[in-house]
């Protein structure tokens, strides 16, 4: 039987003092914030700790919010699920909006490796230490990251126009 | 000739100088066995892959940025179009993420329906994998008789909603509208006549000296791997690794109905390899056939579809649901902020992340394998690209 949230929520807290910044479960799906520089070592813990067992990172995305405080925030979501205890978690990184700098997760999860170039194609989400950081989805020379919300879109691309 | 001197002085004896070059080879993205625009640029020493290098994106179409410009209603018929093989169940996962956001009952009636229709294109979408899979590797007769009886699936959904492949049936609330009449024989004849053609294929191909020398013991991904690279579906269970979210964590009535959990064993090589992959789909075909069954049985009387409002605002606040489509995993995760359209409509293609562990898959492997590890995979472009 798979741990309940709130348990989860003050394991992580007790264990993880620093990293972890709390929990939100008012919105929907209740997630646990963590420091970026946390994450890495709060994915490995979960998915080794038994009872827990978080071993299938199902994917990392992002959510851009720039009506934030401090120029905006940009939001990296890593979703979790364990396929021996059968339970789903959702970790929540808060980075500045100018400059969102997280550190991969590649080593914990191999499986993040294109999850996280689709953040950083669609959101420009870098993620120190990848170890192939390039465009997935768009063309390599594309400019700008569709997904913010303050995205332009291109007048013309390769001498199509695009309007 | 120039540089053949040696050889033909020598003859084979005594040549010391034999060099071998690294060699580029480019697979696609127009390739009949990547079923889709994938493109794999392979780094060739002699006959193994030395080093192998994914391309995607040739299809996308920005699903994810649709998603945040139309209003939730209107974006079912988009997802037809992720994974045009499984649009039944692409339909479905979306709907069910709606309902979840906006606390939307369905009849029960509708839920039944859903499965019969989900499990239905299970079916059709394993016979493609089936007989393509057989393509790939050389075996023309599978595929004639697959897409035979896949076209019995798909005249049945013309039936219910007049298309063939992107279907728009299930919607936020339920179904669009009832089964028509004799759908529910016309499935039961289907399912008959799929179990006995079944072993037809299974004799077919699944112990075809030939088969077997082509996938067994080949691209095996352990079950420890298959976790780490984000497995899921028939691919992950091929490993060994019995998860399956109809048994994790139950959506509409799966914990009502009973059907196994085929996973791989590694009978005829090692477990995780491609044959593994293969006849786990085989398997689940017939499970699913069980399914539609049981559904039709049971399949209670009442509305198909709860009353939604017109006016459907998606309230602030975020969730995620992942369904079990023949791919693996398909997960929808939207935020609302109060508005007819999502805030972010994020869209997990079992496909992509099915895909992500290729290049370190076909390290190593003989370049005539990697049609055959790329096959066993059963990827649908144009859910990888969304």
């Amino acid at each position: 039987m798979a741990m309940e949230f709130p348990v989860i929520a003050k394991l992580l807290e007790g264990r993880f003092p620093q990293a972890v910044k709390g929990a939100v479960t008012d919105k929907g799906d209740p997630w646990i914030e963590v420091s970026p520089g946390g994450i890495v070592e709060v994915l490995a813990f979960l998915k080794e700790e038994g009872g827990l067992e978080f071993d299938l990172l199902l994917m990392v995305t992002g959510v851009d919010r720039p009506d934030g405080e401090g120029g905006g925030e940009i939001e990296v979501v890593y979703h979790l699920a364990s396929t021996t205890q059968g339970g789903e978690l959702v970790l929540k990184v808060r980075l500045p909006r100018e400059k969102p700098l997280c550190p991969t997760v590649t080593g914990v999860h191999p499986g993040a490796l294109w999850h996280e170039r689709e953040t950083y194609d669609m959101l420009g989400v870098e993620f120190t230490g990848h170890p192939d950081l390039r465009r997935i989805l768009c063309p390599e020379d594309w400019v700008g990251h569709p997904l913010r919300k303050d995205y332009e879109y291109p007048e013309e691309y390769g001498g199509i126009s695009a309007k | 000739m120039e540089g053949f001197e040696t050889f033909d002085a020598a003859g084979t004896e005594g040549v010391t100088d034999v060099r071998t070059q690294e060699m580029f080879i480019n697979m696609g993205p127009q390739h009949p066995s990547t079923h889709g625009v994938l493109r794999v640029l392979l780094k060739a020493d002699g006959e193994v892959i030395a080093a192998a290098r994914p391309y995607v994106g040739y299809i996308h179409r920005c699903a994810e940025k649709i998603g945040e410009v139309l209003p939730l209603e209107q974006f079912t018929p988009y997802t037809d179009r992720y994974d045009y093989l499984s649009a039944m169940n692409n339909n479905l996962g979306y709907c069910l993420a709606v309902e979840k956001l906006c606390g939307i009952e369905v009849p029960e009636r509708a839920q039944y329906i859903r499965v019969i229709v989900a499990e239905l294109n299970r079916i059709a979408s394993h016979l493609v994998a089936f007989g393509t899979y057989g393509l790939d590797l050389g075996a023309f007769t599978p595929f004639c008789y697959a897409f035979r009886d896949r076209e019995w699936i798909l005249s049945l959904f013309e039936r219910l909603c007049g298309a063939r492949l992107t279907y728009n049936y299930v919607c936020i609330g339920g179904v669009r509208h009832d089964l028509p009449e004799g759908f529910a024989e016309g499935t039961r004849n289907f399912c008959d006549h799929m179990e006995k053609t079944w072993k037809e294929y299974d004799t077919l191909l699944t112990r075809n000296p030939i088969f077997l020398q082509r996938t067994a013991g080949i691209g095996v991904v352990s079950p420890g791997e298959a976790r780490a690279w984000g497995f899921t579906g028939p691919c992950l269970r091929g490993s060994g690794v019995a998860y399956d979210l109809r048994r994790a964590r139950p959506y509409l009535v799966y914990d009502k109905l009973d059907f196994e959990i085929p996973t791989g064993k590694g009978e005829a090589g090692v477990q995780g390899d491609c044959w593994d992959r293969y006849y786990v789909r085989m398997l689940e075909i017939l499970e699913s056939i069980k399914i539609v069954r049981q559904c039709l049985d049971v399949l209670p009387g009442g509305e198909v579809r709860a009353k939604v409002s017109k006016a459907l605002k998606a309230p602030e606040k975020e969730v995620y649901l992942g369904v079990e489509n023949p791919r693996g995993e398909l997960g929808h995760y939207i935020v609302g902020d109060g508005k007819k359209a999502a805030y972010r409509m994020r869209v997990r293609g079992p496909s992509f992340a099915n895909l992500t562990i290729l290049g370190k898959l076909l390290e190593g492997a003989m370049i005539a394998d990697a049609v055959a590890i790329i096959g066993s995979l059963d990827i649908v472009l144009g859910e990888v690209d969304r």
